[in-house]
């Protein structure tokens, strides 16, 4: 049996699970073989799935479909779109994070759940309320046309979804970990005659900074892969304003699955990506990352 | 029920943390097993539990062989060391919980085990407390919890696994005594492991000293104070000085000097002597006997400590004084153990 | 002479030799209302301008109660399915030991990585009638794409990882001597695992619970591919919305977005008063 690098602290040693702690041999067997099972139903199989139908025709129909004008703009887009999303929420994920974590002041708890909010909101809810700040129907939308600014079935609105979608990621990584962490760090390099920003810089940064790679990675993931909130504000014109998964969904409506698996292949292989660094992170800077996982 | 512990060792992984080991308990006894960490008590408190199987001998309960028995069946009361109450139930149920899950047939009606779990409060003094959660209770009243919890059951054998272990100093001494009272009245066959020499000696009927996964000296705690069978249990119980001599001709030798102390059994050659630094008569002049110079003296409580230089400073030996003795920085003392005995040297 | 105002009563916050905080917070506090607060308020402005019976009409709408339905049946019964899978998942994963054990743990993420339109291409494709899991259910009589129970495979997809993430940690954190105490006091295997362990596991379990039916409820690109969106019997309450908004009949996305958001809130809600209770009584 393969044993790798498992510390638990009730574990010291390994025969203490004689048979006070542990199923009978025939349990043990039954209960891993049916997670095994249904993980593989409901995990394994799909993800093959993914690479077996974009390959079913082979090599060829596969990277046409991905040297197609529309696959590259849609892959361009996504990129774009990641990358004014992630560094903004980035950027407030850390300056949050240190408001939060380093000082004490009213209404923090409540700040704290407003920034989680993004979580338990549906995605096209999420979308739907850039529609109806920016639609036609609003006072936003036409004062912006009228001089000459698209926000939603464009760029922006695609960026604006994304960034509500993707907002509480980095926070709610850095939070708990900064907190944890405390401010003795801080108040040392302060009394050492660091200035505040040069504190931040060599004292906290070097801290968190595998917690923020955590947080940023998972934010990435959420948005290059979004679908539902992007959806609704993106009007779906091709070349124009067709983010990846939006393609996968108009090729797969068009009934060219071959297509529809690649372009998902490419999404299925940054979604393994994400997570084989996530583990990585996890297994050699576990205790430099929060507790906090999920999402 | 009488223990038997036959021949008993055990590996983990390998690395043995008993070595041949064998123990009588006597049925009503109270046995401290002390040591060090690493001393294998812990592992033997729960090889006796049946948490552990050992890796060879066995352990009797009366004539049965316990080997034979799952922990469920063996029917002993373990008290752990972090309580290890169940959060999520009242301390009624918690103590209920060893009837509440016996099979059907034995299983008493809820009102008896009610009924039970209150009698049990009523003798950890707890009474009234029923219905409180673990979370709501001091560690001294979880630890009472745990106990009667583990006597519910009506266990053929207490185990407790450094009971007081987790408690602050004065409450373990409140406990302690508590514990002592418990067992006299309901006289269950106890065993309770400990780090703590003052905890052991003042509690157990007899005491067994292990270290290294072996056991040194079993004993009552005059046996093993007074006449320790080893260097190691010299020094583990109570304070203790030791110093390099030699043996010749049945006497004891510092350095060219015989110190007027002899041992006719001890074979010739390099040997420790062991004494308490309490247990030592003053002389006036010297000879044959110990002296040396004021090195350091210190007032502790109600004596005064002072360590002597031997043989030209090479030696340093711990003595305890009156107060009311000057000890003079480097004033000449000379004494001689009352009490004492000599090891071999050991190759090391 | 003077008193010093900021020693006693109301204080917004600690003193603190750190700096920054006026500009962090003040940054956050902008970023959150342009982004999130704003936004969100619009939808509650417009949900208010509809008027009572307006928005009275939309939520007793036929078709908008069986969207609700849709959505919050299926989501429950996929959070229900992850319960029990998700702590069993959990349970191997932390107790045993089997060769690949590491990677399905980090498997078990890969619906918060994978886009949620790839898993929905993905599930539709494999339990269409011809594809490999369909065509061995399709003999029995068991249709799943395009019915409401492709909607709870789905949703069973998206929400394993909120059961599974929740309970793994707690499981990881019972203490051994709490089941061996169990074993000492007579209780076998299952007693100790019904009566000692799945109780203290429970706050884990609901939360996890919540999490994913949250999540069920909202998600969208996952279903909408293997659901079949049959007005009445699988169109779930989102792609309601977006329909509506595809007809510019805004008030009504409007009133159905609300409607979710509200039933949401209140089931999270009353979650966290349960938590918080059971935190206060067991500690």
């Amino acid at each position: 049996m393969v044993d790798l690098s498992y510390t638990a602290a009730a574990d010291t040693s390994p025969s203490r699970t004689v048979s006070a702690t542990t199923e009978g041999r025939a349990t043990r067997w039954a209960l891993l073989a049916l997670a095994l099972v249904f993980l593989a139903v409901f995990l394994l199989v799909p993800l093959v799935l993914v690479f077996s139908e974009a390959l079913k025709r082979g090599w060829g129909p596969y990277f046409e479909t991905i040297a197609d004008p529309d696959t590259l703009s849609a892959i361009r887009l996504t990129l774009l779109v990641a990358a004014i999303a992630v560094p903004l929420n980035l950027v407030f994920g850390v300056a949050a994070a240190w408001a939060i974590a380093k000082f004490e002041f009213k209404g923090k708890a409540f700040l704290t759940t407003l920034i989680d909010l993004p979580f338990s909101v549906s995605p096209v809810i999420s979308g739907l309320v850039y529609v109806l700040l920016f639609g036609a129907n609003s006072v936003l939308g036409p004062w912006l046309k009228s001089y000459g600014i698209e926000i939603l079935f464009a760029v922006p609105g695609i960026v604006l979804a994304t960034i509500f979608v993707t907002f509480p990621f980095v926070a709610r990584e850095l939070i708990p970990l900064m907190q944890e962490q405390g401010t003795g760090d801080e108040e040392a390099a302060l009394s050492l005659g660091a200035n505040g920003w040069q504190t931040f810089w060599y004292v906290t940064l070097p801290n968190i900074k595998w917690g923020l790679l955590y947080g940023v990675l998972l934010c990435n993931a959420r948005a290059m892969g979004e679908f539902g909130a992007v959806s609704v504000v993106s009007g779906h014109i091709r070349g124009l304003t067709n983010t990846m998964p939006l393609h996968v969904e108009i090729l797969y409506n068009e009934y060219n699955s071959v297509g529809a698996f690649a372009v998902a292949s490419l999404l299925a292989g940054l979604a393994l990506v994400t997570l084989a660094l996530k583990t990585i992170l996890e297994i050699r800077y576990g205790h430099a990352i929060a507790a906090s996982r999920g999402h | 029920m009488e223990v038997r512990v036959a021949n008993v060792r055990k590996e983990f992984d390998r690395f043995p943390a008993l070595h041949d080991v064998s123990l009588d308990i006597k049925s009503g006894e109270l046995i401290a097993l002390l040591g060090p960490s690493g001393s294998g008590k812990t592992t033997l408190l729960r090889l006796i539990a049946g948490l552990e199987k050992p890796t060879r001998g066995k352990i009797y309960f009366g004539d049965e062989d316990a080997s034979q028995r799952t922990i469920q069946e063996r029917n002993v009361g373990f008290v752990f060391q972090h309580y290890a109450l169940f959060r999520h139930m009242t301390v009624a149920d918690n103590i209920g919980f060893g009837l509440k899950v016996r099979p059907g047939a034995t299983r008493p009606p809820k009102a008896e085990i009610r009924r039970r779990a209150s009698e049990l409060l009523d003798l950890v003094q707890l009474s009234g407390l029923e219905k409180r959660y673990p979370a709501q209770l001091s560690g001294g009243q979880r630890q009472r919890v745990a106990l009667a919890r583990a006597m519910a059951i009506e266990p053929r054998v207490l185990l407790l696994d450094e009971p007081f272990g987790a408690l602050d100093a004065q409450v373990r001494r409140e406990l302690r005594r508590w514990l002592r009272e418990i067992h006299d009245a309901t006289g269950h066959t106890t065993i309770f492991v400990t780090h703590d020499q003052e905890e052991a000696l003042e509690l157990a009927d007899r005491v067994v000293v292990m270290s290294q996964g072996r056991i040194e000296q079993v004993g009552t705690a005059d046996e093993v104070y007074d006449t320790p069978n080893s260097p190691f249990v010299y020094g583990f119980i109570g304070d203790s000085s030791a110093l390099p001599v030699k043996i010749e001709d049945g006497q004891i030798w510092i350095a060219d000097r015989p110190i007027g102390l002899a041992t006719p059994d001890a074979p010739d050659g390099k040997a420790t002597l062991y004494f308490r630094p309490h247990d030592i008569e003053l002389l006036d002049s010297c000879s044959g006997c110990i002296a040396g110079t004021v090195a350091t003296s210190r007032r502790v409580a109600g004596t005064r400590r002072v360590e002597l230089e031997i043989g030209g400073g090479r030696q340093v030996v711990e003595i305890e004084l009156p107060i009311e003795h000057p000890a003079a920085q480097k004033s000449r003392i000379a004494f001689r153990p009352r009490r004492w005995k000599v090891f071999p040297a050991q190759d090391s | 002479m003077t008193t010093a105002p900021a020693e006693a009563g109301w204080r917004f916050r600690q003193p603190s030799v750190i700096p920054g905080f006026g500009v962090t917070l003040g940054f956050s506090l902008t970023y959150l209302t342009l982004i999130i607060l704003i936004p969100l308020s619009g939808l509650v402005w417009h949900t208010a301008s509809l008027g009572w019976a307006d928005f009275w009409a939309i939520a007793t709408d036929r078709r908008t109660i069986s969207a609700l339905k849709v959505s919050f049946g299926t989501a429950l019964i996929g959070a229900a399915v992850n319960v029990v899978f998700g702590t069993l998942v959990a349970w191997v994963l932390v107790r045993y030991r089997f060769p690949g054990r590491r990677i399905l743990d980090a498997m078990v993420d890969l619906p918060f990585a994978l886009p949620t339109a790839v898993a929905g291409i993905a599930l539709t494709t494999l339990y269409a009638p011809k594809g490999w899991i369909g065509s061995l259910l399709a003999p029995l009589g068991i249709k799943v794409a395009y019915t409401p129970l492709g909607i709870v495979i789905a949703l069973i997809f998206v929400g394993l990882p909120f059961v599974v993430r929740t309970v793994q940690p707690i499981i990881e954190e019972i203490d051994r001597e709490v089941e061996e105490a169990a074993a000492t006091l007579g209780a076998n295997r299952f007693q100790t695992i019904s009566r000692v362990l799945l109780p203290g596991l429970t706050p884990a379990i609901v939360t996890g619970f919540a999490l994913a039916f949250a999540r069920g409820v909202g998600e969208y690109g996952s279903v909408i591919f293997i659901a079949g969106n049959l007005p009445y019997v699988s169109e779930i309450a989102p792609l309601l919305i977006v329909i509506r908004l595809e007809e510019f009949h805004y008030a009504a996305a409007t009133g159905i977005a609300t409607i979710m958001l509200a039933l949401s809130f209140s089931m999270l809600l009353v979650i966290n008063l349960i938590q918080s209770w059971s935190r206060k009584r067991y500690g």
